[in-house]
């Protein structure tokens, strides 16, 4: 227990297994409160496993997941993790698109979420500046009334890191956000993360280099479900073994 | 909080569909009692009764469409729901009869007598007490529904699965209730209603009160129904049925967003039941048959799901179809109520509503949330991407 | 009563000792004579006296006498066997014309000496050189035990060579010693065993019945051999109850068979699954009856001529509903589930107006009627030839599905359907060859099922629920789920029957299953793995 105090995540010896394949392999990772982590890694390295365990998706076989120092997250479901403060934002954006932007971001909006709660629900006027005000930052405040279905790829990975926002998550899950990005929004998204983990913290999983040199966070690099090598992205990117297994010669 | 929410319920749409079923409460029994008969806008008493009876069609229709169509939960067993209300009805009718049944037995409905049964089994005991009754319709289904949904949602058991086990849940009822050992009358149900509060069930008067009453009953549910999906939680509804799992990511729980549908759905198809039976006038098993849910469900998709009026219409139409069909052409009933099913899935998967709508509402942005058509299941279910949502790929524009 | 076999066999013995009976028979021929006018004291005297003769020609005679077929003509004096309308001679059983105007009068026995009569002439029986007879004979000191008949039978078990008659012998002397009140109790303890092992299924009552007037010292041996009886009754009432749920299981596993390859394969809910069924059953009845009118011959494997027929009439069908409807609905299960609804409701009405409401027949080919016992279970021939016809089907399916390039395509398919098409499988071809596989084997079921269900419009209906039950319970995507499944969905039934009778049976499988798919909600041969937790 008190090697997980004064951390926001805690994965010590982590293990999971589908029919015999070892997607995650004895796995320990420490995220400090607001510290941006950059995960990087091959295919198949197991990254996005490992947010499903952290987010309750997947129950690991072996390991110890804490979150906040306190709270173990191997036995409890997804909403019950979610409204602990964990945010994700998936590989490929999943935003509800029957709704306007504006909906999805009031249903993401930090509330109570029992269901009488969301029956009789009216916003408040600081849910509506609150919302307001993450549209802007996400740049989607003039399509607010429009269907997320009419987004491009990019403003729905804007407006999922905009649900992240309402969602005020004490840890960000953040898996692939540029894909599908030009290079100015690319540097934009960069930013706002940078913005977001001065007062929380947030995980990034990303392929693409330039990206993670932007952010300028600590990068641990996974292969085959376990650390291959941790550090500045400078030191793991001249790790031999990295350049053997992840970014080739 | 509650004013607010009805308040919100009331858009100009639900107002219509509401205003319609109130005034259709006064017309036509209006139209039965103060023109004679023979004369120009008379309603007949036996289309009274009938047209209470698809009323009664278009509360259970809704009541599916709240869970299939808002929350994305193809019961295919709705109707089980419907009968067990019609049947809390039809016990309360029984015990009405009294002395009047052919046996004479002043507390046992005659089928017990005739077994043999020398007291009224307990769970017969407070349903010759009205309210005791009506409170009945609502619970027993509801409960049903709330035992029934709380294991299967908790287990997240979905889709064709959650489909065909409620398919094996009326089924189960069905036999159930065909035995004579469960003290419901085994095959020939419930019938022979005298009295229901006093008046004469057959009375035209009776017949007239039952209709409206029918199609108030319809009114309060369009503006339950609509208070709920124009909720947040209706917003959260429609999320769990477009993407299930993306809306525990954020945090809530869609087992219990669904089971507050599917618990009050279930109790709005009781209620549609219990106003059913005293307008046909019997209840029987056969109202658990697994056709019959299915059927309620292309009543729902042929009027369009997803929408309160759709339902509503699809009930109807189908309804005075049948009707029509089972007199005129009662072989080939069968023929087109599966060329409809056919037809409706490949043709016109929004139904009459979104027909309407692309025809009439051409270029206008509607506001009605349609289903998403997601990708082939096959990949959906086998996800080669573990974070591929329920609903991967992107709706073309409207 | 007496076989002519037994007959000819009493005839051979008389051939082979001819002195001994020509010495007899002036004697014998008196003594029935004088059976006319006796009393019935004297009628008795003259069957033991008969019987001590050990001649074999006296046996129509006793015979006769027992069946009341005996009969005196009153004109002439003459003993004679009266059988229907032809009158014999007791004694060379040669035809008797009596003339116009006999009268016969039966010569009347008591109860009493109808026991001497069986009595005598099971002894008799029991020395005879054919050891049919003999086993007859034991078989009825054994249902019949007297004491009296100990010597015969101790007498009969010392000449005996057969084993197997022997052990009847042996077994129904250890009944007669039971109810003897002479025997000793040691004897009477050894004779215990002799019954358990040797009475077979009426050694419970053989041995309850003979509790009752045991000496107390006995009584416990008794008792723990019934109760050991029982114990090994109720292990051949589950066994035969393993056999009747065998045989519900093979037909649910050839009804839900088809239904896990579609759903398994493509996802999709066929809900006419049913109907094809049932289409299968009537293209039976199809070619029985032109087979009947063209070629009768056959007509004894007709079934096996339909099984093509069905296969090839319902996987075309199959063929032609995929391409037609389902393929539009891919990605929407919901909606294939309705659509083929509709489709099985016309399907439905139209076998309904083509063949009319009412259950056709088929005739079941000899070699499927009739039923064998197979060490105490009653097994009939045609639930015999549907349990190796459903392991048969299964066995060849997986066969196609695990050796052949289509099944290679199949799973392929199943696996990853994306990439299988990037690979240049032709995905829409796998699709409609895999639901016209699952839809001849539907039919297959329904040539199947015209041997022990009504054939009429409503067939598919009855089975489609319990297959959808197979199938979920069994788990997606793996037939040897679906084998497990309808095996053991088809033994629980049939377990659960007696105790809650076929309906409530039924009612609670169906809860258990509910229940069951909320622990398992993949099913039991679920899929397991990171790819399939979508």
């Amino acid at each position: 227990m008190s090697k997980a105090q004064d951390t926001m995540l805690y994965l010590d010896g982590v293990s999971v297994a589908f029919d015999g394949f070892k997607a995650i392999n004895n796995l320990s990772i420490i995220v400090r409160p607001t510290e941006m982590l950059a995960i990087i890694g091959p295919n198949g390295a197991g990254k996005t496993t490992m947010m499903d365990i952290i987010t309750g998706k997947t129950r690991p076989d072996a390991g110890e997941v804490m979150f906040d120092g306190r709270t173990d997250l191997t036995k409890l479901d997804e909403a019950t993790i979610a409204n602990l403060g964990i945010g994700r934002k998936f590989q490929k954006p999943t935003v509800f698109e029957s709704h306007t932007i504006w909906d999805n971001l009031e249903m993401a909006l930090k509330k109570p979420r029992g269901i009488f709660n969301a029956l009789f629900y009216t916003a408040s006027d600081d849910d509506i500046a609150r919302i307001t005000d993450i549209l802007d930052t996400v740049r989607l405040l003039h399509r607010k009334d429009e269907f997320a279905a009419n987004l491009s790829h990019g403003q729905k990975q804007w407006l999922e890191i905009g649900m992240l926002l309402a969602q005020d998550p004490k840890l960000l899950l953040v898996d692939e956000p540029v894909a599908g990005m030009t290079d100015s929004e690319t540097e934009e998204t960069a930013k706002l993360l940078r913005e977001i983990a001065k007062t929380r913290s947030v995980v990034v999983v990303e392929h693409d280099m330039s990206f993670v040199r932007e952010l300028g966070s600590r990068v641990v690099c996974l292969a085959e479900g376990a650390v291959l090598a941790e550090g500045t992205l400078d030191q793991v990117s001249a790790n031999p073994v990295v350049i053997e297994r992840y970014l080739g010669r | 909080m509650l004013t607010q929410a009805l308040f919100r319920a009331l858009d100009k749409k639900a107002i219509w569909v509401i205003g319609i079923f109130l005034a259709v409460a006064i017309l036509v029994p209006m139209a039965n009692l103060l023109i004679p008969p023979g004369q120009f806008g008379h309603v007949p008493t036996y289309l009274v009764s009938l047209l209470g009876k698809y009323l009664s069609y278009a509360i259970l229709a809704l009541a599916l469409d709240l869970v299939w169509g808002y929350c994305g939960i193809l019961s295919l067993g709705h109707s089980a729901f419907f009968a067990l209300g019609g049947y809390a009805m039809g016990m309360y009718l029984m015990r009405q009869i009294g002395s009047r049944g052919v046996y004479g037995n002043p507390t046992l409905p005659d089928f017990m007598v005739f077994l043999n049964w020398k007291e009224l089994p307990w769970y017969w005991l407070g349903f010759d007490n009205f309210w005791f009754a009506m409170a009945m319709v609502v619970v027993v289904p509801g409960l049903l529904a709330f035992i029934f949904g709380f294991f299967a949602f908790r287990s997240r058991v979905t889709g064709v699965y959650l489909s065909i086990i409620t398919q094996a849940m009326t089924f189960a009822l069905l036999l159930a209730f065909f035995r004579n050992d469960m003290g419901f009358g085994g095959n020939n149900g419930l019938t022979d209603f005298k009295d229901i509060l006093g008046a004469p069930v057959q009375a035209q008067s009776t017949r007239v009160i039952l209709f409206a009453a029918t199609a108030i009953a319809l009114a309060l549910s369009v503006l339950v129904c609509s208070m709920i999906v124009n909720s947040k939680l209706g917003k959260v509804m429609v999320a769990v049925r477009d993407a299930e799992s993306r809306t525990r990511f954020i945090g809530y729980r869609v087992e219990y967003v669904k089971l507050f549908a599917f618990t009050v759905s279930a109790i709005m198809a009781g209620i549609a039941g219990a106003l059913y039976v005293p307008q046909v006038g019997i209840i029987n098993p056969g109202e658990f048959e697994p056709g019959n849910s299915i059927e309620v469900v292309i009543w729902t998709a042929v009027g369009g799901r997803g929408t309160l009026i759709g339902p509503i219409i699809g009930a109807i139409v189908v309804n005075l179809g049948k009707s029509w069909f089972t007199s005129a052409l009662p072989e080939f009933w069968l023929f087109a109520l599966g060329a409809l099913f056919i037809f409706v899935t490949l043709f016109l998967p929004k139904g009459i509503v979104g027909l309407w709508k692309q025809v009439f509402g051409a270029g206008r942005q509607t506001a009605e949330p349609t289903p998403p058509t997601p990708a082939r299941s096959a990949d959906i279910e086998r996800g080669e991407d573990p974070s591929t949502f329920d609903n991967p790929q992107p709706r073309p524009a409207e | 009563m007496l076989t002519p076999l037994l007959r000819l066999a009493l005839l051979t013995m008389s051939l082979l000792v001819p002195t001994l009976a020509q010495a007899q028979t002036t004697d014998i021929t008196a003594r029935i004579a004088a059976m006319g006018e006796a009393n019935l004291k004297e009628l008795t005297q003259i069957v033991t006296d008969l019987a001590s003769t050990g001649d074999p020609s006296v046996v129509p005679v006793l015979t006769a006498l027992g069946d009341g077929n005996l009969y005196l003509d009153e004109t002439s004096g003459r003993v004679v066997i009266q059988n229907g309308s032809t009158i014999t001679d007791p004694l060379t059983g040669e035809a008797v014309d009596l003339g116009a105007d006999t009268d016969l009068s039966r010569i009347r026995v008591n109860n009493g000496l109808r026991r001497d009569i069986s009595a005598a002439l099971g002894g008799m029986t029991l020395m005879s050189d054919n050891p049919r007879t003999r086993l007859s004979a034991a078989q009825g000191f054994l249902a019949n035990p007297d004491p009296a008949t100990l010597p015969l039978l101790d007498e009969a078990i010392a000449a005996e060579t057969d084993a197997n008659v022997l052990g009847v012998m042996q077994t129904a002397r250890a009944t007669t010693i039971l109810s003897s009140e002479d025997a000793s109790i040691e004897e009477k303890q050894a004779a215990v065993p002799q019954i358990v092992s040797g009475a077979g299924r009426s050694a419970i009552t053989v041995l309850t019945s003979a509790l009752a007037s045991a000496p107390d010292e006995v009584k416990p041996t008794i008792q723990s051999a019934i109760a050991g009886l029982e114990q090994s009754r109720a292990v051949w009432a589950a066994l035969q109850n393993v056999w009747f749920g065998v045989s519900l299981g093979s037909v649910l596993l050839l009804a839900a068979i088809g239904l896990a390859i579609t759903f398994g394969v493509m996802g999709v809910i066929n809900m006419a699954h049913g109907e094809m069924v049932m289409l299968g059953a009537y293209t039976t009845f199809l070619v029985q009856l032109v087979i009947r009118q063209s070629f009768p011959g056959l007509l004894d494997y007709s079934l096996l001529i339909a099984l093509p027929v069905a296969f090839l009439v319902t996987g075309a069908i199959g063929v032609g509903i995929e391409r037609g409807i389902i393929r539009w609905l891919y990605g929407r299960p919901l909606e294939t589930l309705l659509a083929t609804w509709g489709l099985s409701l016309i399907l439905q009405q139209t076998v309904r107006s083509i063949f009319g409401p009412t259950n056709q027949m088929v005739i079941a080919p000899t070699w499927m009627s009739g039923s064998t016992d197979f060490f105490g279970l009653a097994i009939t021939y045609n639930r015999f030839w549907i349990v190796i016809f459903a392991l048969i089907v299964f066995f060849m399916l997986l066969l196609i599905l695990n050796r052949t390039p289509l099944g290679l395509q199949m799973r392929a398919v199943t696996q990853n359907r994306r990439m299988a098409s990037a690979m240049g499988i032709r995905t829409p071809f796998v699709d409609a060859m895999t639901f016209g596989l699952g839809s001849g084997i539907a039919g297959l079921a329904g040539v199947a099922l015209t041997q022990i269900d009504n054939i009429s419009p409503n067939l598919g209906q009855n089975y489609i629920i319990d297959s959808f039950m197979v199938v979920v319970f069994g788990g997606v995507g793996n037939l040897w789920g679906t084998f497990v499944g309808a095996l053991t969905l088809g033994v629980a039934n049939k377990f659960l029957e007696p105790y809650a009778g076929a309906v409530l049976g039924k009612i609670l499988i169906l809860v258990l299953i509910i229940l069951f798919i909320q622990r398992h909600p993949r099913g039991l041969f679920a899929l397991k793995g990171r790819a399939i937790e979508q």
